[in-house]
């Protein structure tokens, strides 16, 4: 066999080794999906989604656990998005190319890269003890608000990066202050992309668990929280509280409820993914 | 108040918020060397590090983090050597075999992979995968390192797949041209031409890879189980840094006591090898993108 | 009356020098054209009248810059003063991703003009000057980005003109467009010097000698010669000049 066909030979057995292994990824989340929906799906009634936890798995619902969701959600989105788009807004556009401003950078580097659970003993130790905010939805939603600062911070200075120079040009030509420029033409023109970003963020927030389980969010709450104060628990915590019981059913429970879990995760992945698209196309002007 | 003023005060407080990101790394380090601190003033680091039994919670004490190491890493090699050749795989064929359509389509599909929420990837280790490892090898266990590998595997595959691919697209098409236009096949281009000039960024890839392994604790704490075994069977159970901090969080152990004080001594070793982890990929990627630039 | 005047200026963009020794006055309603072939130095020195240079990392410059008789480079300067007395005209068309009248009025807006009535009134005497208001006064709330090159080009001018302005910088505002709109932006410049001080930076020697009163021209970093628009162009003293202009080189 001569080289050049040998050469061939090897190149469409790569092709279908390629095809085979990006089709396989979508293979296996097409089982997961299968198989998930088919588990839980029969399971989830009204009941399911209005009931307290209970140590009968027929009786037992999400509600005390998609409610903590909603309140960890917007308690961690109303603490981390100031502190995140200014904090991306400074670095991006005050920070000079000196060396703190590169110690900084490496510094959310780093922190997009440590284990989630480690934010959980920060948080333990900090907010749980240190502040007495207790296992309380104020100590998870401050933890899971760090957590998710370095998505934040990188995805504002992303969406800033795009804007075109000629923009800014523009205004500081006719006279606009640096602030002016940023609140009047930049943040708006990069709002799409930062948008996208916070909501990736808070997606990514509310699949959680680790660093809640370690600030001691509650495995079993009957009762649903009413003030930042109350204790809590959290869908994925109450995934997992039931998928580690050995009873069949409440295996099926969990997998109900991981299917109303998905769903939220989906829809809010899917809003940003559409509102990038929009706004990809709006920049190209 | 004057517009000079109130540019510097928009200043200083977006600053401040810059600098509170300094505050947390600070925060971290303090707070896990402090307690690591009184951990390690009753147990010498040098019984942290080889003793080969870690039984804080049973009557019998030992403190050797080498079971929970060496959990970590039969998981994460597992899930390594999975993810890594059919994430760069699939990252190649993306890139240089794929049409616009297939790519178009694929991508959204990595994305949703690596949004389902980690808890999600722990069930159906625990339902599909073991049992179906159950069906054809002998002696796996209900929990098991090969399971919770395999699927943490296939959890970061988009991960690997998705940084490579902007790694290959990053290479100058004029690289491309020259390697096509002397007569390569696409797989020697992007083997023997591409691949080599984005290996920087296929490498942090890899090693952000392997830091999301380390540091993955509900896919373990679920499928890998709860019993530290000082083993490189990935049929046994098994139990993981991250799954032991979980394991004493749910349970009733007294604040200040040496067995809760075990939870930091666990988590500064994570950090630590995570924070190189991140620095070293850090300064490849600088070097990288210098050179494309 | 001179009303920019450049003494012994230099410029730098860190090892390059870009400027070297620029003696130069400009007086009061005239249309100066800065001509040179590329990498001259007439942007550079253009951008520097409203320090537009200051975003350019490693710029440095010696000697003095005034306007109106005051250094532009001053530790006290007002940024913002200086460019609502000195306003500029890019390259491409850089309108706001506004609409019509929100671009013009944006000027207004952040210093602090609140008055609806005049921003309305001010908006319409800077569109009118710009001869844009008869194609748009019906459109006002239209995305700028839906008027043409030309159209865009003219709305950058109101823009400027809306702040009242004295003196005008254009970094060569026709070279985007078309000849139809380049000619209608010239047609308004000979309008506009009768109110204000332009300086226009150009590629096109033809344009320069259509337009301009004076004219300077730049060479490797250093003015080689600046007089008359119909001295320079018939007669010039400097025998580069005269090369660059017949297109010996360039």
């Amino acid at each position: 066999m001569s080289n050049a066909t040998v050469n061939r030979a090897i190149d469409l057995l790569f092709k279908y080794t390629g095809i085979f292994c990006t089709l396989s990824a979508l293979v296996i989340l097409a089982i997961f999906l299968i198989n998930i929906v088919s588990e839980g799906l029969s399971r989830i009634d009204w009941q399911f989604i209005s009931s307290l936890p209970s140590r009968k798995a027929e009786r037992a619902g999400i509600l005390t656990a998609w409610t903590g969701t909603v309140w960890i959600l917007s308690l961690t989105a109303i603490i981390s998005i100031p502190f995140g788009v200014s904090a991306g807004i400074y670095l991006e556009e005050y920070g000079r190319k000196n060396r703190l401003a590169s110690i900084v950078e490496v510094n959310i580097a780093n922190l997009a890269g440590v284990p989630s659970i480690i934010y959980g003993l920060l948080g333990l130790e900090i907010f749980v003890r240190i502040l007495n905010f207790g296992g309380s939805l104020l100590a998870g939603s401050f933890t899971l608000a760090l957590l998710i600062l370095p998505i934040i911070i990188v995805a504002t200075r992303e969406a800033l990066k795009a804007v075109p120079k000629t923009l800014r040009e523009a205004s500081y030509g006719i006279g606009a202050t640096k602030w002016q420029t940023i609140w009047y033409q930049v943040l708006p023109a990069a709002s799409g992309g930062i948008l996208t970003g916070i909501i990736l963020a808070l997606s990514r927030a509310v699949g959680e668990t680790a660093p809640l389980i370690v600030i001691g969010a509650l495995a079993y709450v009957p009762f649903v929280p009413t003030n930042p104060m109350d204790e809590f628990t959290v869908m994925p915590m109450q995934i997992f509280n039931w998928i580690s019981r050995p009873q069949h059913e409440f295996l099926v429970n969990g997998a109900a409820a991981i299917i109303i879990l998905l769903l939220i995760t989906f829809i809010m992945n899917g809003i940003a993914i559409y509102l990038r698209n929009k706004w990809q196309k709006k920049i190209n002007w | 108040m004057n517009r000079k003023t109130t540019e510097k005060i928009i200043e200083g407080g977006l600053a401040l918020c810059g600098a509170l990101t300094i505050l947390v790394t600070l925060g971290i380090i303090w707070v896990l060397f402090s307690e690591s601190v009184n951990f390690f003033s009753e147990v010498s680091i040098v019984d942290f590090l080889t003793d080969p039994e870690w039984t804080p919670l049973f009557t019998q004490k030992h403190y050797g983090i080498l079971p929970l190491l060496s959990g970590t890493l039969l998981t994460t090699a597992i899930a390594i050597g999975t993810a890594m050749p059919v994430g760069l795989i699939i990252a190649v064929y993306l890139s240089e075999y794929a049409h616009k359509k297939f790519r178009s389509r694929v991508k959204p599909v990595m994305e949703i992979l690596a949004a389902i929420p980690t808890v999600v990837y722990g069930f159906f280790a625990l339902t599909v995968v073991t049992p179906f490892l159950q069906s054809f090898i002998p002696g796996v266990s209900t929990f098991n390192a090969l399971s919770a590998g395999l699927v943490m595997g296939v959890m970061i595959v988009p991960m690997i797949s998705s940084l490579s691919e902007d790694a290959l697209f990053a290479v100058p098409k004029s690289l491309r041209e020259a390697a096509y236009g002397m007569g390569s096949t696409r797989f020697q281009t992007s083997f023997k031409v591409i691949v080599p000039a984005a290996s920087s960024g296929i490498l942090v890839s890899i090693i952000l890879a392997v830091g999301r392994a380390i540091g993955e604790t509900m896919v373990v704490a679920i499928a890998a189980g709860q019993q530290p075994t000082l083993t490189f069977d990935p049929r046994q159970s098994v139990e993981t840094i991250t799954a032991y901090i979980v394991q004493v969080s749910l349970g009733d152990v007294q604040h200040g006591s040496l067995e809760y004080n075990t939870i930091f001594a666990a988590g500064i070793t994570l950090f630590i090898v995570t924070f190189i982890l991140n620095h070293i990929s850090y300064w490849i990627k600088k070097r990288f993108q210098e050179k494309y630039e | 009356m001179k009303i920019i005047e450049a003494i012994d200026v230099n410029a730098y963009y860190g090892e390059n020098h870009a400027l070297t020794n620029i003696n130069i006055e400009i007086k009061e309603n005239t249309v100066t054209a800065f001509i040179g072939p590329s990498g001259c130095g007439k942007t550079t020195f253009l951008r520097m009248m409203n320090r537009m240079n200051d975003y350019v990392e490693g710029f440095r410059k010696e000697g003095t810059l005034l306007i109106d008789g005051k250094d532009v480079y001053r530790k006290k300067v007002k940024l913002e003063e200086l460019r609502q007395h000195v306003g500029m005209v890019f390259q491409r068309p850089n309108p706001f991703p506004k609409s019509i009248f929100e671009n013009v009025a944006y000027g207004l807006r952040i210093r602090g003009v609140g008055n609806k009535k005049e921003i309305e009134e001010r908006v319409e005497k800077s569109l009118k000057k710009a001869a844009l208001w008869s194609e748009v006064k019906d459109s006002l709330h239209k995305s700028a980005y839906s008027l043409s090159g030309g159209q865009q080009q003219r709305l950058c001018i109101a823009r400027t003109l809306a702040v009242k302005p004295s003196i005008i910088l254009m970094d060569e505002p026709a070279s985007a467009l078309d000849p139809l709109s380049t000619s209608k932006i010239e047609e308004l410049i000979a309008e506009l010097k009768q109110q204000y001080t332009i300086v226009i930076v150009t590629h096109n020697m033809q344009q320069a000698s259509r337009i301009s009163d004076h004219t300077a021209f730049f060479y490797l970093g250093s003015l080689i010669e600046f007089d008359k628009t119909n001295v320079i162009f018939t007669n010039p003293a400097n025998k580069q000049t005269e090369n660059y202009i017949t297109g010996r080189f360039g």
